[in-house]
């Protein structure tokens, strides 16, 4: 029987404000899955997102969904989830959203290791104002705001979560659709903050300005880069130029920060 | 039995107050001059099971608490003047959400860094239009450890029965100062919760206005599901831009502290009665006007101080009304003038309004008073 995603999905909230090639729909799914093979309850579930075309996915899930400020939703998912730790959280956005405006939230949530699960939608660039060149747009490339080529040097997002203290960190793409849901389900099954960024490129105000000519060309180029991180240790650095490792990148266990604000109740309430 | 008395400093009554209306969050970011209530409520809210937790910044205190609200949560931060700049923009988020949350913002001086350990009154303004948009502005001016205890209980009774931001702005003498405080009992003061949601879960909408103009607000993880957005939105909580809907909810924000004004404002008026000049004052600088009165009085000029409890709203027709007969209105205030252009817009002339205004970090003494009353003809 076909997965029934209708399910998770708010009744009357289609069709979603996406581009035709977007992978956004495609990582939505991967995250549908992902929620019902967890089997998380929806009402006991909080998505949480900032600003951008990528932070307007919560709006279709069935869920408890909080459309926050450009840039806060790591802060708001820590409120909700250190005021009510028995909740799932789940924060979804973009990368200008999670690691520019709010690359301050992002790390420090990672260095909590608060157990929440954060997916980026990487798509290059900043999409729903019309194309602005972000932290994650690859120098020399083209945006409205970078004419004559992208002069900064852009973050490796799952490298600065893993600098950050994130606890699991995994990459995957859009091209890739099946392991979506694997890498989702491993993150929100891990007890701390784990990221899973999903490369995710932007047909409309990224790839034409970038010399693709379609969308196919796009999700071809993501096929491309990606290699397996087991696939990687077999290969040479050579091999490895212009390639992104895709897979579950790191994975670690520490403390977990509202099981630690437990103790401290725990020892505040033992002085008393 | 008894009642507990202490001596304490106001910041730290600002978070025994917030205890005992029973917040269980607090969220916030170090700074000077309100840093003790950040501190009091780490070391008292585990003790009632509450949380506790610093965040990387003004911006992050304000979302998390948001966050934190929604839940259930009554919460309170803590900030200063660069805080309260930092901040606006999840106040205005809490505004158009109607999320209820009470920031304690001790006034120093500004702008900018300007004086973090030097007393001033100069974020009234902030408090009002200090987030873009239309919103509605709850700010409350208390002027003793008491009433600070006090006002921060009615603090959390205001945002959590309208649904809005509610700030609680001592200066920074007041905050600072250690009096002797007298603890309420438990059911001493009112203590007013969220109002319960009636609807069954599949029913919910968060901006139900058949419910009037504040429905109630359920709380993610209790069964409800639903969507919350800084977007305009219509009854269920989803973006609209239909004209319609807009400007119906930007007015029921709006009036639902405008309509309710009168439960809201409080004042005090101390010998305004037969008063030739009325002082209009607030916080610390509200204690050296009533002490002029009195020496005044003694010398023969009719003063009488009208103290602003509320500040926001602004009790714009009761001053109207004392302005018909009265010779002057005096505004002293440790800024350059925020209270005195209110006045003057609102009394529609009747009087001349008289500032003395101070931004040099020293408190404003009964002396200056004295003397500005000796002008008024």
């Amino acid at each position: 029987m076909a997965f029934d995603y209708e399910k998770y999905i708010r009744p009357g909230k289609l069709p979603h404000i996406w581009c035709p090639g977007c992978g956004h729909g495609i990582v939505m799914k991967g995250l549908i899955r992902a929620i019902d093979t967890v089997g998380l309850k929806k009402e006991n579930t909080a998505i949480v997102s900032g600003i951008g075309c990528a932070s307007r996915l919560p709006g279709y899930m069935d869920c408890c969904t909080l459309h926050t400020a450009h840039g806060r939703a790591a802060a708001f998912a820590t409120g909700v989830k250190m005021a009510r730790p028995e909740m799932d959280v789940i924060l979804v956005g973009g990368d200008g959203d999670g690691t520019a405006i709010g690359g301050n939230h992002f790390i420090h949530a990672c260095r909590r290791n608060i157990n929440m699960t954060y997916i980026i939608l990487n798509n290059k660039i900043y999409g729903m104002t019309g194309g602005q060149f972000s932290p994650a747009t690859p120098t020399g490339d083209k945006a409205s705001t970078t004419p004559y080529g992208n002069p900064d040097p852009p973050f490796d997002i799952a490298k600065l979560a893993i600098g950050a203290g994130a606890t699991f960190v995994a990459r995957g793409t859009a091209f890739h659709a099946n392991q979506i849901d694997k890498l989702i389900t491993e993150a929100i099954q891990h007890k701390g903050f784990s990221v899973v960024e999903i490369l995710d490129d932007c047909p409309t105000t990224y790839g034409r300005r970038n010399k693709f000519k379609s969308v196919i060309e796009m999700m071809n180029h993501l096929k491309d880069i990606a290699v397996p991180v087991k696939a990687a240790e077999k290969m040479s650095p050579e091999q490895l130029k212009g390639k992104v490792l895709t897979g579950v990148l790191y994975k670690e266990e520490k403390p977990e920060y509202t099981e630690e604000y437990a103790k401290v109740i725990q020892r505040a309430q033992a002085a008393k | 039995m008894a009642k507990k008395v202490a001596f304490l400093q106001g910041n730290e009554a600002a978070a025994h107050g917030a205890l005992y209306a029973g917040c269980k969050f607090f969220a916030g970011y170090p700074i000077t001059p309100s840093t003790e209530v950040a501190e009091v409520m780490s070391l008292e809210l585990p003790k009632v099971g509450g949380k506790f937790i610093q965040m990387e910044d003004e911006i992050g205190a304000m979302s998390a608490l948001i966050g934190a609200s929604l839940t259930g949560s009554k919460v309170l931060t803590s900030t200063s003047g660069p805080g309260l700049s930092l901040k606006q923009e999840i106040i205005g988020y809490a505004c158009i959400t109607e999320v209820p949350c009470v920031i304690v913002n001790v006034m120093r001086g500004g702008p900018s860094t300007g004086m973090p350990t030097g007393p001033s009154q100069s974020d009234l303004m902030c408090a009002k239009w200090g987030t873009h948009g239309d919103h509605p502005a709850i700010c409350l001016t208390p002027a003793s450890v008491q009433e600070i205890f006090e006002e921060t209980v009615r603090a959390f009774n205001l945002a959590e029965k309208y649904r809005t931001p509610v700030m609680i702005m001592p200066d920074e003498i007041v905050a600072h100062m250690r009096e002797r405080i007298v603890f309420p009992e438990p059911g001493e003061l009112e203590v007013v919760d969220r109002a319960p949601v009636t609807v069954p879960p599949e029913k919910y909408k968060p901006y139900d206005t058949s419910f009037g103009d504040i429905p109630p607000l359920a709380a993610f993880g209790s069964g409800y599901k639903f969507h919350v957005t800084g977007l305009n939105k219509m009854a269920d909580g989803f973006p609209t831009t239909k004209a319609e809907y807009v400007q119906a909810e930007e007015e029921r924000q709006v009036r639902k502290v405008e309509a309710n004004k009168a439960d809201i404002m409080k004042w005090e008026e101390y010998k305004v009665d037969d008063a030739d000049i009325v002082i209009v004052a607030c916080g610390s600088t509200s204690r050296s006007a009533r002490y002029a009165v009195d020496v005044a009085r003694k010398q023969g000029i009719k003063a009488g101080l009208f103290r602003l409890i509320t500040f926001w709203p602004f009790p714009e027709d009761r001053l109207l009304e004392i302005s018909k007969k009265v010779k002057a209105f005096i505004t002293p205030e440790m800024n350059l003038g925020m209270t005195h252009g209110i006045v003057k817009g609102c009394i529609e002339g009747n009087a001349p309004v008289l500032g003395i205004f101070r931004v040099d970090g020293e408190p404003i003494n009964p002396e200056q008073l004295i003397d500005k009353m000796k002008e008024v003809k």
